[in-house]
């Protein structure tokens, strides 16, 4: 069958005219104040994806200090002190700064047009959640560039994190980063999940959701479950530290337990991976359908294997204690659950194996990232399942074994795809392709580097280097691999500098973007690229999960939405049945000021926790401010009902309404 | 010197033996995946464009999805079954390296600090039991049983040789067994970061015959030796004048402090400044004024003394075989 790179006209073809009112409508006020009170999901999304980017890249630089620092034995590039703080700045950014929020701003963006609406469910708050994200950041790198940086790892383990053996506030600012970094994965979570439970369009039946939409939303269940365990155990740690709070909770001079906050910490770490892994295989999911010209294979099997990961996800966290003084028993039950894992992670890489044996593939730059996803993360996959298993993690455990295997899962698992989606997802962003040769590098370079750095390391790791070493003895004899991790190093960063130059150059003379460059399957090609403020003129309707593949001449689509008022259209869970019309609120500039309140009080109670009542009145009299009368939403039930105006198979789910 | 693959006990022998059935599990299953991704890409690459430059999305024939959906059925079922072989196989390990405790086994209570060990050879005598520090010395074929504490941070005891780390949580004291099964000399070192120096937080570790353990632990039973010449005997009237006393001890002296390593026989180690530099007079002098200067964050004070009584000291210290 044939599909068009061009946009397909849509039933009820508004004119130029209408379409400028509605851009200017949904259009936030212009100037810095205007950019200041957007509460479009695309200039919300964007700036997760650059501020995570950016945040990526001076990780980066740390780790490129530290694989000099270890090139050779006993080298003095870094003092002690200093490379503990780089290690600890570079895990917690990566995690917390980058890899999180990247995801979910990714999914910020991608998801309101995937499933065919015009904004969030709750675009005030989905503002607020990137303040709080951001004033994270800075909290976190204004500490450390003022040499006050987290020293004690990116899990802080008591009590070298206590207030005996960490004096000074390093600690505290890594434990109150955490707390505004979660607040901000909070809010996107539950701003997915509402838009994608309650805003799809009509026709768009569970059964018929895009992959990438899933991972999303199965990943907002699992942050929500997730992120409250290290608010809490963060917010206990900053108590203990706190001079004028002074609780015991793990101190065990006074009956608190160290080992509590390992469960609590790792209650919310090992889900973490998910969390940063389930979207990047949502990217994966939709690359692999479009690029191999079919529908995915196994999609009920993929979106359960999701949903099953997210489950077990939960049930494994102690296999990052196995070395601690624990009962033999529930080590076994760890075990078998660490090793359960596998099971739908494999699933997934079945089925999209077998989308590209059944398929056509076009070898493009996308895919080709995918390729070195599948090759770089199974390896890491496999080496997992090694940890699972409680002697041979005894040996392994806090060596670099480990550190190469979650570089495996993380970067192969992780960033691979997001370079991936980068490339596939950069025409609807910005309006132009990036580079496709200089995209071929990129993919060599940051392959061959990234396994010429980190494959070395398992053998380091075997050979007794433990993690989070600043030097090692020359007899040790792990000179020469770590200098070939440095070289790899180099690589990566010559990789990632290929990339940046990419995107610099293709924004201002790439080839410009159709609105459907690869022929993709999903809703957001429907619209131009970039995608009008106002995404969806009239909102579309689906009959089946590829809705451009076999879309029929003109798109069937929903009209009698307001186009004076910024209306969205609610649809039912299960089956995206028409409900009712639901009016957003307007751009606002109180989403910046409580991220201003909350980032004040969240730096004041790194000296006092006074700050947290003072906070609190703050915040009040901006949410009183943000929920005045006359900026609420309203609901439209029965007043007008919207219309479906669809041709054939679609009359049937139109007498439903 | 320090690695999973070369054991020299019985514990990480078995783990070693894991470890090659995962590995070539592992290997096996790598190799398969990555052939059948090539063969998946390569066989209809870019076969998706017709001459209008119009692409073709192809709908999947049934018969094909059907038998697909068959293949990897059976993969998941081949996946299930291997996952539950190697958790068998990890079951019979855990249990072999989790074997009941010899009554007799030899004990050793080791201590973490920062950023040392404390190691301490009980006797149900308490006069018998011999403390030193960084150094381990355990004979072949006799099972020895590690009482592991800590009383800072988490420290991990790991010496990979002879066995899995265990970690040293603060309130909660554990323990940990081996039996060696081949003299050597050894390397370990803490796995768990504890701080500025985690890096340097190392020890040394000999296995030997049964005889030279018990000669060895004979003389290190003893007190420190009287000294000899003249410039000993002025060595340790430095150390006991000095501040040294505050924190060490020297068995059959009045310094009995244990907030630093026990120094009764610190001319017998190997290594000083836990596990970091040779037991030489150089590193020995240097190490005593101005420890931090070699080993930044390392706890012991610097002392000024003058080069005769450093000298002396050093005499001294070098005499306590």
């Amino acid at each position: 069958m044939k599909v068009s790179h061009q946009a397909i006209p849509t039933l009820a073809a508004p004119d130029e005219a209408a379409r400028k009112a509605m851009q200017s409508l949904w259009t936030r006020p212009p100037g810095l104040i205007g950019w200041l009170c957007s509460t479009n999901h695309k200039d919300i999304g964007r700036r997760y994806i650059v501020t995570a980017f950016i945040f990526f890249g001076l990780a980066g630089l740390l780790a490129a200090a530290m694989r000099i620092q270890l090139a050779f034995p006993e080298n003095h590039f870094l003092s002690p002190d200093l490379y503990n703080q780089f290690f600890t700045v570079h895990g917690t950014t990566m995690m917390f700064l980058f890899a999180v929020p990247i995801m979910e701003g990714i999914g910020l963006y991608l998801v309101p047009l995937m499933v065919g609406t015009r904004n969030v469910a709750f675009p005030r708050l989905n503002a607020f959640g990137y303040f709080a994200y951001l004033a994270g950041g800075l909290l976190l790198w204004g500490g450390f560039l003022v040499n006050a940086g987290a020293d004690a790892g990116w899990f802080a383990y008591v009590p070298l994190s206590g207030p005996q053996f960490s004096p000074g506030h390093r600690v505290d600012i890594w434990a109150d980063m955490i707390t505004l970094t979660e607040i901000s994965a909070l809010v996107g979570a539950v701003e997915i999940i509402a838009t994608v439970l309650k805003q799809r369009a009509p026709g768009m039946s569970l059964n018929r959701i895009p992959v990438f939409v899933w991972a999303e939303v199965v990943t907002a269940f699992m942050i929500i479950f997730a992120m409250p365990a290290v608010m809490v155990v963060t917010a206990y740690l900053a108590m203990d530290r706190l001079a004028n709070v002074n609780t015991h909770f793990f101190n065990p001079a006074e009956g608190g337990d160290a080992l509590l906050y390992q469960h609590l910490f790792w209650f919310f770490g090992h889900p973490e991976v998910y969390i940063i892994f389930l979207p990047a295989t949502g990217f994966v999911s939709t690359i692999i359908e479009t690029f191999s010209g079919r529908r995915i294979f196994g999609y009920t099997a993929i979106v359960l294997s999701l949903i099953a990961t997210a489950f077990i996800g939960f049930g494994l966290w102690v296999h990052h204690m196995f070395a601690t003084p624990l009962p033999l028993l529930g080590r076994t039950f760890f075990s078998a659950s660490s090793m359960m894992i596998a099971i739908p992670s494999g699933i997934q890489i079945f089925c999209w194996i077998t989308t590209l044996w059944t398929g056509r593939p076009r070898m493009q730059v996308p895919l080709l990232f995918v390729c070195g996803f599948i090759l770089v993360f199974v390896l890491g996959g496999l080496t997992g399942v090694m940890l699972a298993s409680v002697p041979l993690d005894l040996q392994m455990h806090d060596t670099y074994f480990v550190v190469a295997h979650f570089h495996y899962v993380l970067i192969g698992g992780a960033v691979f795809p997001l370079f991936a989606a980068f490339y596939y997802w950069f025409p609807k962003w910005t309006g132009r392709m990036l580079n496709e040769s200089l995209g071929k590098w990129n993919v060599l370079t940051l392959f061959v580097g990234f396994n010429l750095t980190f494959f070395p390391m398992h053998i380091l790791g075997l050979h007794g280097m433990p993690r989070r070493v600043y030097t090692y003895l020359a007899e040790t004899g792990w000179g020469n691999l770590n200098l070939l991790a440095t070289i790899g190093a180099g690589v990566i960063a010559v990789s990632v500098v290929l990339f940046i130059i990419n995107v610099l150059v293709s924004l201002r003379r790439g080839a410009v973007a159709d609105a459907n460059p690869w022929l993709a399957p999903t809703l957001e090609w429907a619209v131009t690229s970039p995608p009008p403020a106002y995404n969806f003129y009239h909102p579309p309707s689906v009959a089946d999960g590829q809705p451009l593949w076999h879309a029929p001449e003109q798109r069937p689509v929903v009209v009698g939405l307001s186009t004076e008022k910024r209306e969205v259209l609610n649809t039912t869970i299960i089956d995206a049945v028409p409900e009712h019309r639901y009016e957003l609120a307007t751009d606002s500039i109180w989403p910046l000021l409580l991220g201003i309140v909350v980032g004040l009080t969240m730096t004041f109670v790194i000296f006092t926790a006074w700050a947290i009542p003072a906070g609190m009145f703050f915040s009040l009299v901006v949410l009183y401010a943000w929920f005045w009368r006359g900026n609420e939403p309203k609901f439209i039930v029965e007043a007008a009902k919207p219309k479906v105006e669809m041709s054939q198979p679609e009359a049937a789910l139109a007498a439903q309404t | 010197m320090q690695s999973a693959l070369s054991p020299a006990a019985a514990e990480a022998a078995h783990i070693y033996h894991l470890w090659r059935v995962f590995l070539c599990v592992m290997v096996a299953i790598y190799v398969l995946v990555a052939i059948v991704l090539f063969i998946a890409i390569l066989r209809n690459r870019n076969r998706a464009t017709d001459e209008t430059g119009m692409e073709l999305i192809a709908e999947p024939k049934q018969a094909s999805e059907r038998r697909a959906t068959h293949v990897v059925s059976t993969l998941v079922i081949v996946t299930v079954l291997i996952l539950f072989a190697l958790l068998i196989a990890d079951f019979f390990t855990g249990n072999a390296i989790y074997a009941t405790p010899d009554p007799n086994a030899l004990s050793i209570k080791i201590t973490g600090h920062q950023w040392w060990w404390e190691v301490e050879y009980q006797d149900p005598q308490p006069s018998e039991v011999m403390t030193t520090a960084n150094e381990i010395h355990v004979p072949v074929g006799k099972p020895v049983k590690l009482e592991l504490q800590s009383t800072d941070v988490i420290h991990s005891f790991w010496v990979p040789n002879i066995n899995g780390k265990k970690d040293l949580v603060p309130g909660h004291p554990t323990t940990t067994w081996f039996t060696g099964n081949r003299a050597g000399e050894f390397r370990g070192q803490c796995a768990e970061y504890c701080g500025e120096q985690h890096a340097h937080m190392r020890m040394v570790f000999v296995a030997q015959s049964r005889d030279a353990f018990g000669d060895w632990l004979k003389a290190q039973k003893k007190s420190a030796a009287e000294p000899r010449t003249e410039s000993q005997r002025r060595g340790r009237e430095v150390f006991l004048a000095a501040q040294c006393v505050m924190c060490h001890t020297i068995q059959g002296t009045n310094a009995r402090a244990r907030l630093g390593p026990d120094l009764t026989h610190i001319g017998s180690r190997i290594m000083i400044g836990a596990g970091e530099f040779p037991n030489t007079r150089g590193y020995l002098a240097g190490w005593i004024s101005n420890a931090s200067a070699l080993k930044p964050g390392a706890r012991m004070p610097p002392n000024q003394l003058s080069s005769d009584d450093l000298n002396a000291l050093l005499d001294y210290l070098e005499s306590l075989k």
